[in-house]
């Protein structure tokens, strides 16, 4: 199959995976903005992302996709490291139109990864864990676990997490500064004209995705309520 | 008016491919600036024959830019820092300052093995060319030229494409050490042309896979190779390569 035994056909992989994932941020993003405004109608997406099949199969596609940009990540850096060879240049000067994040997308994807552990420790594993145990008895700090609006509040409430989680969305954005582009590249949608036209595309999809992201935390940081309760 | 200028170069031994190697260095005295690199390094290895030692080994042969012989990276840039566009051979002292350290370094990348000291061995480019780079369609007696018409923008960008001179410059600053930039330009220079289109998907799938057999790294797009490239290639050759790469994948 191409698609794994080729160059080009793994990096497709990252591409195609790494727009799935960015796609995903866009929903999440959206679905975060609406508990700045309300808490009661952001815990109503939650209840319906929560009880159902078609939420449990959307996990496992996450999952899945997840894994499969993480292991391809994983198996193109070795690769690039052996093409690399075993001696390094004594002395090396990077061109200055050479982006920072392009020649550490693996690191930034690690981190990426910590901030995601952290994230599924501090929401995930709350949330899912009062529904398997039946209830929502389960109480986070002041809030109920299934209380979902509650518990962005009672989490972004510690700056320890706040300062965390603005830390993780700046690593996502370094991340996708590079791999918005990146993966159009490897798409071969990519032309003369069309070159700046996705850089800049890239670039203010992703600011914006992330200023969504990092609106919450802030807001909930500096210790305001939903605006409508 | 030129002035002269006295360094430290330091510059790479090694003993073919296993050698570990090391640096040797030696203080270069009044070399006059408008001397050329290679011809500074002529006059090292003028030094060394006379005091009886091993001349410095470094790939040269055209000294005008065009032969893509020349490989040395310099001061932790292929082919050395100059505006953009320059080989090696191309490259003059007086790019550099009185009392510098110069450091010269081989292409380091596991495809290009070291034959001796700066001079490595660049074959797996032939391969690569040799596995799809040509047209093997029956051309027949020349024609007149108008009997397929082509649009100047394409004739200018295949010929700007057909100018990569295979120096492995690219190869040589890419952290992974992937050979993208040649292989895609040379690719290009045939599938912008309508008698190149006839074998455009046979062309991208050798090329390619014979790019990948020969361990070069996967492109994560980081651009430092049209960065260096001194025939101002650039990425969008790539973004062509993997169109057509994939194209011709989904129609198999």
């Amino acid at each position: 199959m191409w698609l794994t035994t080729s160059s080009v056909g793994r990096k497709v992989i990252m591409s195609v995976t790494g727009i799935a994932l960015v796609l995903f941020l866009t929903f999440h993003a959206c679905m975060n903005v609406v508990v700045l405004f309300s808490g009661d109608a952001y815990n109503m997406i939650c209840e319906f992302l929560g009880s159902n099949w078609y939420a449990v199969a959307g996990t496992a596609v996450l999952v899945g996709l997840i894994a499969l940009h993480f292991i391809y990540a994983a198996i193109l850096t070795l690769q690039n490291l052996k093409a690399r060879g075993n001696s390094r240049y004594a002395v090396v000067e990077t061109p200055a139109k050479v982006e920072w994040a392009s020649q550490n997308m693996f690191v930034l994807g690690l981190i990426v990864c910590l901030g995601l552990l952290l994230h599924l420790f501090n929401f995930w594993a709350n949330m899912m864990g009062a529904e398997f145990y039946n209830g929502g008895m389960a109480l986070v700090g002041e809030f109920e676990a299934t209380d979902g609006a509650g518990l962005i509040q009672f989490t972004f409430g510690n700056p320890v997490y706040a300062v965390l989680y603005l830390v993780w969305l700046a690593a996502l954005w370094f991340h996708l500064s590079h791999g918005f582009w990146s993966a159009i590249q490897t798409l071969g949608v990519n032309n003369k004209v069309w070159f700046n036209r996705w850089k800049l595309i890239g670039n203010v999809y992703v600011t914006l995705v992330m200023l969504m992201f990092a609106a919450v935390v802030v807001y909930f940081a500096l210790g305001c309520k939903p605006i409508c309760g | 008016m030129a002035k002269n200028i006295s360094f430290k170069l330091r510059y790479w031994k090694q003993n073919g491919p296993k050698d570990a190697g090391h640096f040797d260095e030696r203080e270069m005295k009044d070399i006059p600036d408008d001397t050329s690199f290679l011809e500074m390094l002529d006059i090292l290895n003028e030094q060394l024959v006379a005091e009886g030692q091993e001349p410095f080994v470094f790939d040269h042969d055209c000294r005008e830019g065009i032969c893509g012989m020349c490989s040395l990276y310099v001061n932790g840039t292929p082919h050395g820092k100059t505006e953009r566009g320059a080989t090696t051979c191309q490259l003059y002292m007086r790019r550099f300052k009185d009392g510098e350290t110069i450091t010269v370094e081989p292409w380091r990348s596991a495809a290009f093995p070291v034959i001796k000291d700066c001079m490595v061995d660049r074959s797996a480019f032939d391969k690569i060319q040799a596995a799809g780079g040509y047209i093997s369609v029956r051309t027949g007696a020349p024609q007149d030229a108008n009997a397929i018409l082509i649009d100047k923008d394409s004739a200018d960008e295949a010929m700007d494409c057909a100018t990569c001179i295979g120096c492995g410059a690219c190869v040589a600053a890419c952290k992974n050490g992937s050979a993208m930039l040649f292989v895609s330009s040379k690719l290009s220079q045939f599938a912008l042309l309508p008698q190149g289109r006839v074998e455009a998907a046979k062309r991208a799938k050798a090329m390619v896979s014979k790019m990948d057999e020969l361990g070069f790294g996967n492109c994560t797009n980081t651009r430092a190779c049209e960065a260096v490239c001194p025939k101002n290639e650039t990425v969008l050759n790539i973004a062509r390569l993997n169109r057509e790469f994939i194209k011709a994948k989904l129609a198999d």
